[in-house]
């Protein structure tokens, strides 16, 4: 049953396998997308109660969900590498944690600037945004260590055991946060309930929704095959693509 | 040393209790923490400045310090803890100490168990005893102080083993000490979160044994843990 994959812990194959990928994973994403934004800001009703500013929902709510699981992603990555000590585990890992990063902090952005004119304010400490907020301290937590050692080998395994820490943590921070907010505010902020979605809106969410997949999914490949190029900068075959692509 | 002698030697280690391995290394660890009493003396001293800067900036107002102060301690309380959790490996494995213990016969888990337990013995218990006077400083509610202590006893344990695991990530790069509050302090939330709404509670005449029974919880599950977490750090920062 593994035997296919065998051939992928190879750097150089997966590196000409994601090559052939990214091309459609990108052309996806730029049809899902466009037409999901396009639907999205132009042709979707209105929200009823808040207007056209519910339409930054379409982006916020994608990057939102998705750091999460991009997160879930590296901690599995992680999980690879320190149970097989597969090499390309730990460096799409890497590749990962700085685009969670900036999912991360776009939902925060976006989350803001929607918070700005329905809740009067730019920043509560509400459960779900300082969840997030953790989540992007734990991000860039993995970054950092990462960019704290010389050897990439060494930062891969360090910063996967820090992965696989802060993904037991997230379910405990979640709750405990929603815990201590439910304690210390009560029901004095309004917040916005799940809008029960007509179909109008849920077409086009799904679309760009979609479309932020295989967003994640390019550029993830673009930096994952660039990290299979960085750490394997003394073999003959990079060395070959060097001087084929210098030329 | 004969061979016999070496091998009889060799033996005898191996023949070491986990209980006597245990002790072994808590005794060493104490013992080399008297000698440098500064290590032990200036994170509790940090702790107490801290505290006494908060009414300074805020203001001498009873109320609101009596109101802010559970969440003061316990940020002081983090915070000194990072401060002295360099002392954990650092030292250790400078002198090569650390890749002897990690050479031995015996389950790293055991050392590296012995090892933050000494911590918490020099810098969590001290807190306990220091942190009804300041919270007297802080005019803390009276009802509270029981929920202080405990929770104190039972969450200062969680951050030594917690960060350990930071410690043993960052012990092998040079200016680890800024990167240890980046990766740890996110973990350290649940912990302040708990132990802050159980002496609340407790100020208002309410029973806190739900939030002292997830610090439980919580204290219990690092300690399972956390060990295998810092040994397989340290596997990695000691190549």
């Amino acid at each position: 049953m593994w035997k296919w994959l065998h051939p992928y812990a190879k750097p150089e194959t997966t590196y000409h396998l994601t090559g052939k990928f990214i091309p459609w994973f990108a052309i996806l994403s730029v049809i899902l997308m466009s037409i999901g934004i396009v639907w999205a800001l132009l042709f979707s009703p209105a929200d009823y109660q808040q207007g056209d500013s519910f339409r930054i929902f379409y982006i916020h709510v994608p990057s939102a969900t998705l750091s999460m699981g991009i997160y879930v992603g590296m901690a599995i990555a992680a999980l690879c590498s320190i149970v097989w000590q597969l090499r390309l585990a730990d460096a799409s890992a890497a590749a990962m944690a700085p685009i969670g990063a900036v999912f991360t902090f776009i939902s925060l952005v976006t989350g803001a600037a929607w918070g700005k004119p329905m809740w009067g304010t730019w920043w509560i400490w509400d459960a779900r945004l300082t969840s997030q907020l953790i989540l992007l301290f734990l991000f860039l937590g993995v970054i950092a260590l990462h960019n704290a050692f010389e050897d990439k080998v060494m930062a891969g395994k360090a910063a996967g055991i820090l992965t696989l820490v802060g993904v037991i943590n997230i379910p405990i921070i979640k709750y405990s946060v929603e815990w201590w907010n439910t304690l210390h505010q009560g029901a004095t902020v309004s917040k916005m309930g799940k809008p029960s979605m007509t179909l109008e809106m849920l077409w086009p969410f799904i679309f760009s929704y979609m479309g932020f997949i295989f967003l994640i999914v390019t550029i993830t490949c673009i930096r994952f095959r660039t990290e299979i190029l960085a750490r394997n900068g003394m073999r003959q075959w990079v060395r070959e693509i060097a001087i084929k692509e210098g030329s | 040393m004969s061979d016999s002698a070496a091998k009889l030697h060799i033996e005898q280690t191996a023949a070491l209790s986990y209980r006597a391995a245990f002790m072994l290394i808590l005794k060493r660890d104490i013992t080399l923490a008297f000698r440098h009493k500064d290590d032990v003396i200036n994170p509790i001293l940090f702790f107490v400045i801290v505290i006494t800067l908060f009414p300074l900036g805020i203001g001498p107002d009873a109320n609101i310090l009596s109101r802010i102060a559970p969440g003061i301690i316990w940020v002081a309380a983090l915070l000194s803890t990072l401060l002295s959790l360099d002392r954990l490996f650092k030292s250790d494995y400078n002198d090569g100490s650390l890749e002897q213990m990690l050479l031995s016969p015996h389950p790293i888990f055991i050392l590296v168990l012995a090892k933050i337990f000494a911590h918490w013995l020099l810098t969590g218990l001290p807190l306990i005893f220091i942190a009804p006077l300041l919270a007297v400083l802080l005019h803390l509610n009276e009802n509270s102080y029981g929920a202080l202590m405990l929770t104190l006893l039972l969450g200062t344990p969680i951050l030594s083993l917690i960060g350990a695991i930071g410690v043993a990530l960052t012990v092998g790069i040079k200016k680890g000490g800024v990167l240890l509050s980046l990766l740890i302090l996110p973990l350290y939330i649940p912990v302040l979160i708990f132990a802050t709404s159980a002496i609340d509670t407790a100020a208002m005449n309410l029973p806190f044994t739900g939030q002292l029974a997830i610090i439980g919880a919580l204290f219990f599950s690092t300690l399972t843990l956390a060990p295998f977490a810092v040994s397989s750090a340290l596997k990695v920062s000691t190549n």
